[in-house]
């Protein structure tokens, strides 16, 4: 159904000088899928995820949210979009509350207080409602940075790594916390992770990113059997390491 | 131009602000040596010669408008640091914030700092000196409004030269006040200038302000020249302020090409 395309990019690349950090990358996302990008640390997860978000200008190829593109209606895009990331940081010096208010006010949220309050108690930080940012552990973070991802409900949501350093249980709840949002919502969600296991739990669908291009793609259950591998971890190493043994 | 955003921008400077007044602390320090230096000075110079004009009220009047530009200059640019020292580009620029709110909210958020700056300058300048910033009369709002749109004109083209090469660009905002001095005629006439310097000195916009300020307070009332130099000092702050929002989003598209946005940090660039 079409209105059901949330995200269209086609033969997105990024080139660097010499370096093509993003080969000419397509792929779809419908309402309701998580789908996983993994590949070796280099491999243009990121940089993807930038494009989409508008922060890196591709040098070609294209990106469409529910059928505008990103090139003419950034603004209009960026209100139903948002992201979390492990290298992007909140304020350290504004509270856990202003943060949510800052950019609940960015992303023009509705009653805004009540939002907060609901987030706060959602994503378990009631208690570090008046807390300076730069103080909260790693598990907080996430947390926050989670809440601050979902203040505007977003139809696309982009998930870098966002579970990284974090230990098993809190990991645990991040998960879960996005997979509620999902079923809640309808929203799409493209979860760059290292994380095999996590993948394979969250994602029905994943990309392999390497050198820039996309490698291989399927259910992350059945892509290793269909590689003659035993799990998707063994299937990622062999991979990153002879990538043109992938390459079709 | 959403309100909200370039309230959101504001308020994050606010909050900043709210929680550490030794923020505004600085401020009044400076603002305190200022006063009292140029005030002796000024009582001092008032005992040579017979001038027509007090120069408490020139000199200190001057020191006042001139530090309230700087302050709006260095403001916009300190808010803008904010930004870069807590890597916050990603965020702000994820959202549907657009490039002249930002702005906007950086300039809002420098208003407010240096009008309270401005404020305690001549409440200082009052007590300790007898200066009645309200001897300028009500050319006073038209001489602020000059300075405000200059001194976030220049804001933006510091904080666009520190968003193009880095912080280690940062320096730069520090003297551009004290150059912008000697050609506003701040301290003395243009006609002090030699030919040159003046050409300068006319093609920026406080020079307008500052000459018919000392018009009104040593002819001791309005002239004609006094409302050209009005429009004029307008028309070339506007100027200014076009152009550097201008370069502003060159800048940011060329980081957006380069991948300098997402990799923007203190020591990224």
């Amino acid at each position: 159904m079409p209105d059901r395309v949330v995200l269209k990019v086609s033969a997105l690349s990024k080139r660097y000088r010499t370096v093509n950090a993003v080969d000419g990358v397509s792929f779809g996302m419908e309402s309701g899928e998580i789908i996983g990008i993994l590949g070796p640390n280099g491999a243009g997860k990121t940089t993807t995820i930038n494009m989409i978000l508008g922060l890196i200008k591709p040098t070609s190829g294209s990106v469409e949210v529910f059928g505008k593109n990103l090139s003419t209606d950034r603004e209009e895009i960026s209100k139903t979009t948002n992201f979390s990331a492990v290298y992007s940081h909140l304020p350290p010096n504004l509270t856990v509350r202003q943060n949510l208010y800052v950019f609940g006010l960015l992303y023009d949220v509705k009653s805004l207080e009540k939002k907060i309050n609901s987030l706060l108690g959602e994503f378990d930080l009631e208690k570090y409602s008046g807390t300076k940012t730069g103080l909260l552990s790693s598990g907080e973070l996430s947390r926050l940075n989670l809440a601050k991802a979902v203040i505007n409900e977003p139809r696309l949501l982009l998930l870098d790594e966002p579970t990284a350093s974090l230990d098993p249980s809190v990991a645990q709840t991040i998960r879960e916390l996005i997979t509620r949002y999902v079923a809640r919502t309808g929203a799409a969600v493209l979860w760059a992770s290292h994380n095999m296991k996590e993948i394979t739990t969250v994602c029905k669908k994943v990309f392999f990113l390497s050198k820039g291009k996309i490698l291989l793609s399927g259910d992350p259950r059945r892509l290793p059997a269909e590689h003659g591998k035993q799990d998707l971890e063994e299937l990622f190493i062999s991979m990153a390491r002879e990538p043109l043994t992938f390459e079709r | 131009m959403n309100p909200r955003r370039i309230f959101a921008v504001f308020a994050r400077q606010w909050f900043l602000l709210k929680s550490n007044p030794t923020r505004l602390t600085s401020i009044l320090v400076w603002i305190f040596i200022d006063i009292i230096q140029w005030g002796f000075i000024s009582k001092y110079l008032g005992t040579f010669g017979k001038a027509n004009f007090s120069f408490i009220t020139v000199i200190l009047g001057a020191i006042i408008l001139l530090g309230f530009m700087g302050r709006i200059q260095q403001g916009l640019m300190m808010a803008f640091l904010e930004d870069v020292w807590s890597q916050n580009f990603i965020n702000f620029f994820a959202s549907p914030l657009a490039i002249r709110e930002y702005l906007a909210g950086l300039a809002l958020s420098s208003m407010v700092t240096s009008l309270f700056g401005f404020t305690a300058m001549t409440v200082v300048a009052g007590a300790a000196f007898g200066y009645n910033v309200f001897k300028i009369g009500i050319l006073l709002l038209p001489f602020m409004f000059i300075l405000i749109v200059f001194g976030v004109a220049v804001g933006i083209f510091v904080s666009g030269v520190i968003f193009r090469f880095g912080t280690s660009a940062e320096w730069l905002a520090w003297p551009i006040p004290m150059v912008l001095s000697i050609f506003s005629g701040a301290y003395y006439p243009l006609s002090t200038l030699p030919d040159g310097l003046r050409i300068i000195a006319l093609l920026l916009p406080p020079a307008y302000v500052f000459e018919s300020l000392r018009g009104i307070l040593s002819v001791g009332g309005y002239t004609p020249e006094i409302g050209h130099n009005m429009a004029a000092g307008t028309a070339l702050a506007f100027a200014y302020l076009f152009a550097m929002y201008l370069l502003f989003q060159k800048i940011y598209r060329d980081n957006l090409e380069s991948g300098g946005m997402v990799k923007f940090n203190a020591e990224g660039i």
